[in-house]
């Protein structure tokens, strides 16, 4: 589906680190709520890394500290071994809530931050707005407002516009949520298929199993309060990888086990 | 432009509107209460065709109201906006001079007419000011939530994209503002057409107000209804030249009202 994205000069090979980072909120009271204390993980390069957790554990969280959006208490976010400072072009976060500009076409959003640094020229850029919008399946759709896509499509355009910066690391916050299981089935298979291609270091963001097995390479499952990691489950299933995967013996294996170490506490506290 | 009234008006509106001239057409001949002194819609029409269609006094009118709902509106999108954008951007400036604003804010527009008329040099001047005044607040206040209302996702994706600090200035947060400006020039104008018509009947020798209230004074009621049905078309076109100005402004928006 996805056969030649660029990857030429395409620095896709970082990994992305939080060094016992803490994190948490003060409400206006002053009283102080820890969302994450001492949390450490290690997002290998090249690699799809599946970040799980029920609504509310600081999911969200968790992906504007590795954007740089907020800093954390305590601790470092490290990207190559480079403290992260802020938010950069480096780590693309692609929002929960779709964030497209509703005053500027599909291509205009897609090259708008490349085009702003100054990095290529407007023609080359729309070039490869155009080659990328092709290979989402977008490409009768170029010139449309995003009030004028589906939700589904806002996604691809969403994706793109992130990948066209070429980003070390592309962090998805629940991207395919909200979508009817047919779209949501195209899309995970689009952005599996582009991965596969690519080896773009990517943190996707979810809380549905099925996807995350799916997906990922590594599968971490947030838990607690304050939210820890309560499992690492690596998922040796073959690459390139479709849907007929998810009949398999070793799927269906690796889908037992995550249910088991998901509802363990759960039934340690009902018994 | 008439689709809105061509939607509406089927043979049951035709018949209301035809009903409502025949009331008063009646209620005039009748003598009825209140109606003794009012001139029936034929005189109305047959005074219009006969003096006014070709007058010179008249057509002058229109255009001297419309010079001053022009200005007054404008100079209040040129000051209002910025400072709305002022308000809404920056806490320091919106902690200096907000309080100022809110203190002035609900002084009704009318009420400036005296200080006004003292205030600038000539009477155009002033009758100008009073219709900025009446547009000003309005449009002031929507900007300001329109910038507070900016979606934080709209602003973090462009930090992201390490889009520098003036683009993203004139590139999201303008853009963003733009429905709130709308509003604020819908009801910047209707506001100021108000604010127009009582400021000539109560200052001004000129303008469809003035020309009015000179209908009541010399005891001309035709003419008191030509000027109110004028006024009424004059909003009416301004309404619409505003709409159209504001759908220029947002192509984005265009399938999708």
């Amino acid at each position: 589906m996805i056969r030649s994205f660029s990857t030429e000069d395409h620095d896709a090979g970082g990994g992305i680190q939080l060094n016992s980072v803490s994190k948490g909120f003060t409400n206006p009271e002053g009283k102080y709520t820890p969302i994450f204390e001492n949390l450490t993980i290690d997002f290998k390069p090249n690699q799809l890394h599946v970040v799980m957790g029920t609504s509310g554990c600081g999911k969200s969280t968790l992906g504007y500290l590795l954007a740089g959006f907020a800093p954390p208490d305590d601790g470092e976010v490290k990207l190559n071994n480079e403290t992260v400072r802020g938010p950069g072009p480096d780590r693309l976060l692609v929002f929960q809530e779709t964030a497209l500009w509703p005053w500027m076409t599909v291509t205009q959003n897609i090259v708008f931050g490349p085009h702003m640094r100054g990095v290529a020229s407007v023609a080359e850029l729309k070039s490869q707005a155009r080659d990328m919008l092709a290979k989402f399946g977008l490409a009768d759709f170029s010139e449309k407002y995003p009030d004028q896509l589906s939700g589904g499509m806002k996604r691809r355009v969403e994706i793109a516009q992130a990948l066209i910066n070429r980003p070390t690391v592309i962090i998805l916050d629940e991207p395919f949520r909200g979508l009817d299981v047919m779209t949501r089935e195209i899309l995970q298979e689009y952005y599996l298929a582009l991965f596969e291609e690519t080896l773009q270091t990517t943190i996707f963001i979810t809380s549905e199993l099925e996807e995350a097995l799916f997906l990922a390479d590594k599968i971490y499952i947030l838990g607690d309060s304050p939210t820890r990691i309560r499992e690492v489950i690596d998922i040796d299933l073959p690459r390139p990888r479709n849907f007929d995967v998810t009949v398999s013996v070793e799927y269906l294996a690796y889908k037992e086990k995550a249910i088991e170490l998901l509802f363990r506490d759960d039934h340690e506290l009902l018994s | 432009m008439w689709s809105a009234i061509s939607s509406t008006l089927n043979w049951r509106g035709l018949a209301s509107v035809l009903g409502f001239f025949i009331l008063w057409y009646m209620a005039c001949i009748l003598e009825l209460a209140g109606f003794t002194e009012m001139a029936n819609p034929i005189e109305v029409i047959q005074m219009f065709l006969r003096e006014y269609i070709d007058s010179t006094h008249y057509w002058f009118s229109w255009l001297t109201s419309f010079q001053r709902v022009l200005y007054g509106f404008l100079f209040a999108q040129l000051l209002g906006i910025p400072l709305g954008l002022f308000f809404g951007s920056s806490q320091k400036f919106r902690h200096l001079f907000f309080p100022v604003f809110e203190l002035l804010r609900p002084i009704p527009p009318l009420a400036w007419v005296p200080m006004s008329i003292l205030f600038w040099p000539t009477n155009e001047s002033s009758i100008i000011f009073i219709t900025f005044i009446g547009a000003f607040f309005v449009i002031v206040i929507n900007v300001f939530e329109g910038v507070r209302a900016i979606k934080k996702e709209h602003l973090l994706l462009a930090l992201s994209m390490g889009v520098p600090k003036w683009s993203i200035f004139l590139r999201i947060m303008l853009p963003s503002v733009i429905p709130s400006i709308a509003v604020g020039m819908t009801l910047g104008i209707a506001i100021t057409w108000d604010v127009v018509i009582a400021a000539e009947m109560i200052a001004s020798d000129s303008g469809l107000g003035r020309l009015t209230w000179e209908g009541y004074v010399s005891s001309t009621p035709e003419v008191l209804v030509i000027g109110m049905i004028s006024i009424g078309v004059a909003g009416f076109l301004s309404t619409k030249i505003v709409y159209i100005v504001e759908k220029r402004m947002m192509p984005w928006r265009k399938t999708n009202p």
